[in-house]
C-alpha cells in the first residue's frame, strides 16, 4: 500500500512554485491566493471573441480517469483546450485486484507518447501522489479526485466562487453539510478554508457520516442543522457517496433529507444573505430541495463555470513550475 | 549611457503632438487607446489626457501570450486585460513604454486579435532601444537610446514618471 507523505516535497519545485497539484493541504495562503488570482484573469477571458490563450500550445494533456466523472472530466477537457493544449481522454475502469500493476503499465505507455500532463481521477486515496512520484520529472500531475483523500481543484473552484460572491474570507462562517466521512471534497475544502483564513469552518452531518477526530482539522462539529447553520454565511452541501458506502450508515434517504437536506425551512437558520453551494451531481430531494438548487441563493452553476477557470490556472501554473524546474533547476527566483 | 534617471515629460509632449498629427493624417478621429501593462498603461493615460480623448483606455496584460512562457514560466501576478467595448473594426493606438526585441508587441498583437479584428493598429513607444529581434517598428517614438548589454531600462511611475537606467545585477 502506498502511503502519501509530505505532499509539498513533491508538489512544489525548488522555488516553491506548483509543479503538481495533489492536495490543498500544506500549501501556503500566498500560493492558494495566486491560484485564485490567476483563475480570476481566466474568467475575464470570456470577453474575448476567441476564448483561448496559447499557454499550453503544443503540449499534450491526458485525462486519466479510473473512475466515472462527467463535470470534472469535461471541465478539465475544456480548460486544457482553452489553454490550446492537445487533449486525450482515457476512461479506464479498474478491477480492485490489479490496480497497482495496471497503473504502472498505463503510465509507461502514456509516457512513451510524450505526454506533458496527467490529470488523474482514481478511487484509491493517494493514487495521484503515487503517479506524481513515479512519472518522469517533466510530467505534471493534477489530482482530479483520489478516493476519500483529496479533490483540490473542486475545493479551489469553491474558494473562487466564495471569494467572487463574498470578497474576503476573514469574516466568513462556512458550514460543510452531509457525508463528510466519504468526502474528498470536504477534506480539501477544510484545508483551503483554514489556510485562506475563514473565521469558522463547521461540519454538519449524522454521527455515522462524520469521521472520528475530524475536530483535529480545526473545524466545529454539529449533528443538528438548526444550531449548525446559525450565523453561517456559506453552506457547502455534499453529495451522499452511495457508491462508497459499504455498510448501513444511513437509515434511509428520506430520513437523511428530513434531517440534513437543504430546504427553504433549514436555509432560514443561516444568515439572510447566506449562499448555497454543491459540488454536483446533485440528488434533488436527498441532499437539496429543487427550489433551493434552482433558487437565487444557489451558486451551483457558478461553481461549474468557475471550475474551468480554476483548472486553467492550476494547469498553467503546474506546467510553468515544471518548465522552470527543468530549465533552471538550481537558480534563485528572479 | 551611464546609469541614471530621465524625466519623461518632455518626451511625452513631443509624442502627443506627433500622435495627434499622425491620427489626423490617417483620418482617425476616435481611436481606442490601449496600454500594455504596466508602463504602457501609464504612458497611455498621460497621452489620453494630453489628446483629450474621453473614452476609457484599454489595458492589455500579455502574460498569457508571451513566447518565453516555456523558459520563464507564468508571471505570478497576471491581471486581467480590460478592453472597453468592442474592438472589432476600431482604430487602435497601442502603447508600450520600452520597445526592444519586439516580442512584447507581437504578443500584444496576438491578444488584440483574439478580441476581434481591428481596423488598424498604430504603435507608440516612449523609448526605442533598437535591439529588434522581429520585424516590428513603432509609428511614434519618444526617444531612442543605446544601452550596453548589461544595462536595463525601467519606467517607474505613475507619479512621477521616470526612466531609470541601471546595471543588471
Amino acid at each position: 500500500m502506498f502511503e502519501p507523505q509530505d505532499p509539498n516535497r513533491i508538489q512544489l519545485n525548488s522555488k516553491g512554485q506548483l509543479r503538481h497539484f495533489l492536495t490543498t493541504e500544506g500549501l501556503s495562503r500566498e500560493l492558494l491566493t495566486e491560484i485564485l488570482d490567476t483563475a480570476d484573469s481566466f474568467i475575464d477571458m470570456g470577453a474575448k471573441q476567441i476564448k483561448k490563450v496559447p499557454l499550453l500550445r503544443g503540449r499534450t494533456v491526458v485525462n486519466l480517469f479510473f473512475e466515472a466523472s462527467t463535470r470534472t472530466l469535461s471541465t478539465f477537457e475544456l480548460a486544457a483546450k482553452r489553454l490550446s493544449a492537445d487533449v486525450l481522454n482515457l476512461n479506464i475502469s479498474t478491477s480492485s485486484t490489479s490496480k497497482g500493476e495496471t497503473l504502472k503499465d498505463t503510465l509507461m505507455t502514456l509516457e512513451a507518447m510524450h505526454s506533458d500532463m496527467f490529470v488523474v481521477r482514481h478511487a484509491d486515496s493517494g493514487a495521484a501522489h503515487f503517479i506524481a512520484s513515479r512519472v518522469t520529472p517533466d510530467v505534471a500531475v493534477i489530482n482530479a479526485g483520489d478516493g476519500r483523500h483529496a479533490h483540490p481543484t473542486q475545493a479551489m473552484l469553491d474558494m473562487l466562487t466564495i471569494r467572487r460572491h463574498k470578497g474576503d474570507f476573514a469574516p466568513l462562517k462556512v458550514a460543510i453539510v452531509g457525508d463528510i466521512l466519504h468526502s474528498r471534497v470536504a477534506r480539501s475544502q477544510i484545508h483551503a478554508l483554514r489556510t485562506l483564513g475563514a473565521s469558522e469552518v463547521r461540519v454538519i452531518g449524522p454521527k455515522t457520516l462524520l469521521p472520528r477526530h475530524i475536530e483535529a482539522m480545526g473545524v466545529k462539529v454539529f449533528t443538528d442543522m438548526r444550531s449548525g447553520l446559525q450565523d453561517v454565511d456559506v453552506i457547502m452541501m455534499l453529495r451522499l457517496q452511495k457508491e462508497r458506502m459499504n455498510s448501513a450508515l444511513l437509515p434511509s434517504e428520506s430520513e437523511f433529507y428530513r434531517l440534513y437536506g437543504m430546504t427553504t425551512e433549514k436555509l432560514a437558520y443561516a444568515r439572510p444573505d447566506a449562499v448555497v453551494m454543491h459540488p454536483g451531481p446533485i440528488n434533488r430531494g436527498v441532499e437539496i430541495e429543487s427550489a433551493i438548487a434552482d433558487g437565487p441563493r444557489s451558486l451551483i452553476l457558478d461553481q461549474v463555470t468557475n471550475g474551468i477557470a480554476v483548472r486553467m490556472a492550476v494547469m498553467s501554473m503546474a506546467m510553468s513550475g515544471q518548465t522552470v524546474e527543468r530549465q533552471h533547476p538550481h537558480e534563485q527566483a528572479q | 549611457m551611464t546609469s541614471g534617471s530621465l524625466s519623461v515629460d518632455a518626451l511625452l509632449d513631443k509624442m502627443g503632438t506627433e500622435l495627434k498629427a499622425l491620427l489626423e493624417q490617417r483620418h482617425i478621429d476616435n481611436p481606442l487607446i490601449v496600454g500594455i501593462r504596466t508602463g504602457g498603461v501609464w504612458i497611455a493615460e498621460r497621452l489620453q489626457q494630453q489628446l483629450g480623448f474621453e473614452d476609457p483606455i484599454g489595458i492589455l496584460d500579455i502574460s498569457f501570450y508571451r513566447d518565453d512562457f516555456t523558459q520563464k514560466g507564468l508571471h505570478p501576478s497576471v491581471q486581467p486585460s480590460q478592453l472597453p467595448g468592442d474592438t472589432e473594426g476600431r482604430h487602435i493606438v497601442l502603447i508600450d513604454d520600452v520597445l526592444m526585441s519586439g516580442r512584447t508587441v507581437r504578443a500584444a498583437l496576438n491578444e488584440l486579435f483574439d478580441y476581434g479584428r481591428p481596423a488598424s493598429v498604430t504603435l507608440v513607444t516612449l523609448l526605442d532601444l533598437q535591439r529588434r529581434e522581429l520585424p516590428i517598428q513603432a509609428d511614434i517614438v519618444g526617444g531612442t537610446l543605446a544601452i550596453g548589454p548589461n544595462q536595463v531600462v525601467k519606467l517607474s511611475g505613475p507619479e512621477p514618471l521616470e526612466l531609470n537606467i541601471r546595471q543588471r545585477t
